[in-house]
């Protein structure tokens, strides 16, 4: 209990450290740039301080919860030896923290509403609600697929740098086939997918099943997972608007 | 009191994120890998912690940062704003008229990437990993740096026009290069922080930003220029962190070479 409280106080001291740089950029931009009064300076108070509380708990959270649990399921399932449902396991958490991440529908309705502009979807609430749903499920699944794929890449010790560097150089190839209105959304999407409460699961994960796999150096094998979720959804969206046209 | 109730909403949301993900993981562990969970207690305080931390973290944000950063943003791409600021009130607006936007954008794309939760738990894992050689602040400040050129940059790219894949196309054609060259245990984890900058705090500033200025700019649409910021800010931490690496290595064989220097003289002291 006691020890819990001192990482819990030395959290808080990091995150107070950790917001000051926005502090100070918000506080520098108001004086010399924008120089108008801002009103509610008691909720602007009262809200960094549930920044800073939020920040502390969400850290604390992390350490004793998502890590664990996730390094604990990748050494499990590492011992289980069923390479089958390690699959089933990343496919499943790729895809089904995707669906439902809200930054991802932000972007999804925004990305319709540019089809609307560039006509290729009629202005009716339908044809915008089954873009955006088209959009979402494409964006979910190319996540499932990518921790699939970089679970695949640890077992197997494929290159990372190979496997990334191509898989770019593959959606360099398909932008210049894709419609152009569909371009700024694919890139966006890449960046949106992985979560606040995803990353640090995913790379427990990898993290976790690198050090329980012979021959597997966590520091360079471990790591990476991320990478392949930010670069499938831009190339599935690039697929999904070349698609569209022809369907 | 709304405060109050604010709170419990986003504490709400937040639950209702991560239950999902929760029932998963518990699911998972009880019917394919068939064992009870070690410290189940701790692990079950630890979720509280992370939906309320998480739900409080938001309502936060949401009462400070989002509307400043969103008024500044507007404010900042305000066309009388930059008309007042750049002199050149009654003619076009060439694009180093834009400075205090590409100021604000690396300043914005630099702290707010400090402040990413996302980020703090793959720095705290690499750090562990490493065993320490990769520092957690020094990770997270390249990761950063990165990101500030990121979004500035890619403020340049909506006010000038230019096409956004030419500039994407460029920046991994450095991390092409950069690959070969940097040491190989920071590649991994370079990759990733692409993905790991773009998050809760990042993305709504951004965004903002990005929409404000592709309104604010003419010919250009908020619908089409709008979009691209995220890619930026996700591309260029890969660059800065590879570069981290690279000067991490490169100090590194310095000091050694130092040392070497140090220790020849005394050894033909030895020797005579």
């Amino acid at each position: 209990m006691k020890d819990s409280l001192i990482a819990l106080s030395r959290d808080a001291l990091n995150s107070l450290r950790d917001l000051a740089p926005i502090v100070l950029v918000i506080a520098v931009f108001q004086v010399l740039v924008i120089r108008q009064p801002v009103s509610g300076i008691v909720s602007l108070i009262i809200g960094g301080l549930l920044v800073v509380a939020g920040l502390t708990f969400f850290i604390f959270g992390l350490r004793i919860a998502l890590f664990p649990i996730g390094e604990n399921l990748a050494h499990a399932l590492a011992e289980k030896g069923s390479a089958v449902w390690l699959f089933v396991f990343s496919f499943v958490l790729g895809f089904g923290t995707t669906i439902a991440e809200p930054a991802l529908l932000a972007v999804a309705e925004e990305a319709a509403r540019v089809a609307v502009g560039a006509g290729v979807i009629e202005d009716t609430p339908e044809a915008l609600e089954r873009y955006a749903t088209g959009l979402r499920l494409v964006v979910a699944l190319s996540v499932g697929v990518a921790l699939l794929l970089g679970v695949l890449r640890i077992l197997a010790n494929w290159s990372l740098p190979i496997m990334i560097i191509g898989g770019y150089i593959l959606v360099m190839v398909v932008t210049a086939v894709a419609p152009p209105e569909i371009v700024g959304v694919a890139y966006d999407s890449g960046g949106v997918t992985t979560s606040t409460v995803t990353v640090p699961l995913v790379t427990a994960l990898g993290v976790g099943l690198a050090s329980s796999l012979k021959g597997r150096n966590p520091m360079t094998d471990g790591f990476g997972l991320i990478a392949f979720a930010s670069l499938t959804p831009i190339l599935f969206v690039l697929l999904y608007g070349i698609a569209r046209q022809w369907i | 009191m709304d405060l109050i109730r604010d709170s419990l909403v986003f504490i709400w949301d937040s639950a209702r994120d991560v239950a999902p993900i929760v029932i998963f993981l518990f699911a998972f562990q009880l019917f394919v890998i068939r064992a009870r969970i070690p410290n189940l207690r701790r692990i079950l305080v630890g979720f509280v912690f992370v939906i309320v931390g998480l739900g409080l973290f938001l309502v936060g944000l949401e009462q400070t940062l989002f509307p400043l950063g969103r008024l500044m943003a507007q404010q900042l791409t305000n066309p009388d704003f930059l008309y007042e600021v750049s002199g050149h009130i009654g003619e076009t607006l060439v694009w180093q008229d834009f400075y205090w936007v590409y100021l604000f954008a690396a300043a914005i794309g630099f702290s707010t990437t400090l402040a990413e939760p996302a980020l703090m738990a793959v720095a705290i894992k690499a750090n562990a990993v490493s065993g320490g050689a990769i520092g957690i602040w020094g990770l997270r400040v390249a990761v950063a740096i990165g990101a500030g050129i990121g979004v500035a940059l890619g403020c340049y790219r909506i006010i000038t026009g230019l096409p956004l894949q030419h500039f994407i196309a460029a920046g991994y054609l450095l991390v092409i290069v950069q690959t070969a060259m940097a040491p190989k245990m920071i590649i991994p984890l370079a990759y990733d922080s692409g993905g790991v900058t773009t998050s809760t705090v990042t993305v709504p500033l951004i965004t903002a930003l990005g929409l404000g200025l592709a309104e604010a700019v003419p010919g250009r649409s908020p619908l089409l220029d709008g979009f691209g910021l995220v890619a930026f800010a996700a591309l260029f931490p890969i660059i800065s962190v590879l570069a981290y690496g690279q000067l991490a290595a490169r100090k590194q064989e310095r000091s050694r070479s130092i040392e070497q220097n140090r220790e020849l003289p005394e050894e033909t002291d030895h020797a005579l």
